[in-house]
């Protein structure tokens, strides 16, 4: 199909769609409004679990199990991204390591300087989830940031002298097997809710959330990984 | 102002699918999906919106109570950003494999199937 016949067709399906959605958003209720029946339900069972991050409370114990899905998407999409970028028969990795170039000082000292605080951030955000914004992915996205400060400051050799990759791999599995194994027991938030607002409460929200950061974490740096080693140590021959 | 959020959101959804149509680069391709992804997450978070109402987070020191803004849309949209990066780091793994196999990443040039 050549491209004016492509965009002719897709300005079709677009007319027809803009014309739907501005139907459809004409029959929600109004912006900003207060009917929000589901928000005072949800609000209702978070507090009932003692959780004050009512958004987790919802993701980890009402959606218990559409979180299952989405960690399984997330497991899904790192092993396909490794099964995709696994190195061909033909490349190998380079004789000489073009990544020991020297880096730039300032950014090696401000990467070394925040790589202990990001990682602290990124605890902080796991153990607090059930109080405070955030939660297990955010909180597995910003370990996993953290740790590629490294590649930042000392340079890929570094990342990979310190990143055993075998061991993300792992924590991934296991992490992700306990969270399905959560899920297809038909675990119930059974441990003692706590009050409120204190960090001992909400039951199981803060396990779950711990166990989902590690494995976002894991799965990010073996996903990055496959990434880096594409970019950096291939070479191909054609 | 009724109106603003939901045309944000519908315009995002069609302009990051027409930038996929006249796209000539599947990195780039990825990115107006990201786009298109966008629109949803506005959508979402401009059903649950509130006038004059907080986050639906009542951490430690702040007060209990209601108006806030709608959570059961917000923990939908969370899953969708997740859903979305996973989608993204396949799709770029994907591109990365075509550009070994084609040595070109212009959607124009990949008529032909080869093996």
């Amino acid at each position: 199909m050549s491209r004016r016949a492509r965009q002719a067709v897709f300005g079709t399906g677009a007319a027809v769609l803009a014309v739907l959605f501005a139907l459809a958003a004409a029959g929600l209720p109004p912006f900003g409004g207060d009917q929000h029946p589901y928000r005072d339900r949800a609000v209702a069972a978070a507090l009932h679990q003692a959780t004050a991050n009512v958004v987790a409370s919802l993701t980890f114990d009402l959606r218990g199990l559409d979180t299952l899905g989405e960690e399984m998407i997330l497991l899904g999409s790192v092993v396909g991204a490794v099964a995709l970028l696994r190195p061909r028969p033909d490349e190998k990795p380079h004789a000489d390591d073009k990544t020991s170039r020297p880096q730039q000082d300032a950014v090696a000292l401000i990467s070394y300087v925040f790589l202990p605080l990001t990682l602290l951030l990124g605890f902080d955000l796991l153990v607090h989830g059930h109080l405070t914004p955030g939660g297990g992915f955010q909180g597995g996205v910003v370990l996993a940031t953290g740790l590629h400060l490294l590649y930042l400051s000392g340079g890929y050799d570094a990342l990979r002298r310190l990143r055993p990759l075998a061991w993300y791999e792992w924590v991934e599995g296991l992490t992700t097997a306990a969270f399905a194994l959560a899920g297809t027991a038909n675990l119930v938030n059974f441990l003692p809710h706590g009050r409120v607002q204190q960090l001992f409460s909400a039951g199981t929200v803060p396990i779950l959330n711990i166990l989902v950061g590690f494995a976002v974490g894991a799965g990010a740096v073996v996903l990055l990984a496959q990434f880096l080693t594409q970019a950096i140590t291939l070479e191909g021959e054609g | 102002m009724r109106i603003l959020a939901y045309g944000v959101a519908g315009w995002l959804i069609l302009a990051g699918a027409y930038g996929m149509v006249r796209s000539r680069n599947l990195v780039h391709v990825t990115v107006c999906l990201s786009v298109a992804q966008s629109g949803t997450y506005v959508l979402l978070l401009a059903i649950g919106y509130q006038w004059g109402a907080p986050a639906p987070v009542f951490s430690p020191g702040s007060p209990i109570k209601l108006p806030v803004v709608d959570s059961v849309v917000q923990s939908l949209a969370f899953t969708d950003i997740v859903v979305s990066a996973t989608v993204t780091a396949l799709l770029l793994a994907l591109a990365i494999q075509i550009h070994k196999t084609h040595r070109t990443l212009d959607p124009d040039e990949l008529q032909s199937l080869k093996g």
